[in-house]
């Protein structure tokens, strides 16, 4: 377990270093985006309509924030993750064709994203579900607000960060899934209290 | 009278979304303390930290401002009565714009989100008559997190007590990180279908935690199954360590001899709620 300070570009060299457990500290640019705006970047995707940012080297948040406008510009008040398994149907696709290094949610994903995780250099990791306010710190600006039509907390919000974290990586791109292995040894230990409670 | 109970309920809710109940956080900070895993304990940092920071800067802790419900005692004599409805139900369109809270109301068909945490059952309001002449109302904010992994079991009654244990650890388990652990897990066993999940929902959103169950019986199981339950190891956020629920609380019903229901019900780390009592006079205080 170690601890890094990343900025954005990530390149597909430094991300693959990366183990599960280690911590970032994320500076520079990451985009929020839930259901609909991934069911929106696939639609392009597939369409191969450019998207409204270059994802490239990018990373992307798990998180409909609560923004206001303060005059000409955006200020985020709050900014936790949400749960990101909703997202396992969408994220696999994302990362192949998009070139996307970096995922930040809460919760974990699935073995689909994982694998494109490892196949195409990309990492999974958790920020503290609901510590919204103090998310919200790290945002020095928002950069931008593409799909805005989705509604406050579906569009894609471009946020300049500094020092958000800590993240906890949590799917790397040699095969690991973390949380997965905590729930895996929680049901064995499940196994073995369940035997103890029969014999009470 | 309807200007002051509404009031008194935007209060409420502001109070709840901005400020965790002290009980809740002793038991995050106990629960710090206690914790040995370095991811864990980062984790439960950065909780304590925001909790602050919530406070400081007077914002909602988390960004999911939840669902609203109201739990409502109204007493007999209580003056306004014909007005608590409408001034709840206003206080939930008002406080969406002044606190802010996220709109959190959507049409299950239609899927439109009408904007203002209100609309049909929205807010929830759940009411009991009691003497006296005041009103008392807990508002309890609880996020999609939370609400999805509940689980309801129709257990054989003949084997009720003894799978109840099961059931609870296998609820925890698929539950996993989805409710933001450390959570606080409510049982409610026994009664109807609907009364089962309410017990437990109040027992988990009601119940200040580090309380004892009245019944030692129960107080025994409760901690019982609060350490076997850390024993499974998920976690904050299911990165492992010892902190999985800050407690265990029970509550039960008579239930009909060929039936037994068990609820269980997650109450996340933002466990919010905020008391008001209105006086008949129109005076009210807001307690945590
Ligand atoms: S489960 Fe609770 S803490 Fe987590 S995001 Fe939802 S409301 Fe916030």
């Amino acid at each position: 377990m170690a601890a890094y300070n990343f900025r954005t570009p990530l390149r597909e060299e430094d991300v693959r270093t990366l183990r599960v457990g280690d911590i970032i500290y994320l500076s520079g640019i990451i985009v929020t985006a839930r259901d609909a705006a991934h069911r929106r970047i696939v639609e392009y995707l597939r369409a191969g309509k450019p998207l409204p940012v270059d994802l490239k080297g990018g990373a992307i948040y798990h998180c409909g924030p609560v923004v206001v406008r303060r005059g000409d510009a955006w200020k985020v008040l709050s900014a936790g993750p949400t749960t990101s398994t909703r997202l396992e149907l969408y994220e696999p696709e994302v990362i192949e064709k998009t070139g996307l290094r970096l995922i930040v949610g809460k919760g974990g994903m699935g073995p689909k994203t994982a694998e494109a995780c490892s196949k195409y250099g990309a990492i999974y990791a958790v920020y503290t579900g609901g510590a919204a306010v103090l998310a919200a710190q790290a945002v020095r600006e928002v950069v931008g607000v593409e799909w805005l039509d989705l509604g406050i907390p579906e569009a894609l919000w471009i946020l300049e960060v500094e020092n958000f974290g800590p993240l906890v990586v949590t799917i790397d791109t040699a095969g690991r899934n973390y949380i997965e292995e905590v729930v895996k040894k929680a049901e064995e230990k499940l196994k073995s209290l369940k035997a103890s409670l029969s014999r009470q | 009278m309807a200007d002051a109970i509404e009031r008194a309920a935007v209060e409420a809710i502001r109070r709840a979304v901005i400020y965790l109940p002290p009980d809740v956080k002793m038991a995050l900070i106990k629960a710090y303390e206690r914790e040995e895993n370095d991811v864990a304990r980062a984790q439960l940092k950065s909780i304590l930290d925001n909790i602050e920071l919530a406070e400081k800067m007077a914002r909602p802790m988390c960004q999911d401002t939840g669902m609203i419900t109201f739990y409502v005692d109204v007493g007999y004599d209580f003056p306004g009565a014909r007005y608590v409805r409408d001034s709840l139900v206003n206080s939930a369109r008002v406080a969406t714009q002044s606190v802010p809270l996220r709109p959190n109301s959507v049409h299950p068909f239609k899927n439109v989100n009408t904007g203002d945490n209100t609309g049909r059952y929205s807010p929830q309001i759940h009411w009991e008559l009691v003497p006296g002449d005041s009103l008392k109302f807990t508002v309890v904010p609880r996020g999609g997190g939370s609400e999805y992994p509940t689980a309801l079991h129709m257990v054989p009654p003949g084997r009720g007590l003894d799978v109840l244990r099961e059931v609870v650890l296998e609820s925890v388990l698929r539950a996993g990180a989805m409710p933001c652990p450390p959570t606080i897990v409510g049982v409610g066993v026994g009664g109807s279908v609907e009364t089962a999940v309410f017990i437990a929902k109040k027992a988990a959103a009601l119940r200040k935690v580090g309380t004892l169950n009245e019944d030692p019986e129960l107080a025994v199981l409760e901690r019982e199954l609060t350490e076997a339950i850390n024993e499974l190891g998920i976690g904050v956020m299911g990165l492992g360590g010892k902190t999985t629920v800050l407690a265990v609380h029970i509550d039960y019903a008579h239930r009909h001899p060929a039936t037994y229901p068990v609820a269980v019900v997650f109450q996340c780390w933002a466990a919010r709620r905020a008391t008001a009592i209105v006086e008949p006079g129109g005076d009210f205080q807001i307690l945590q």
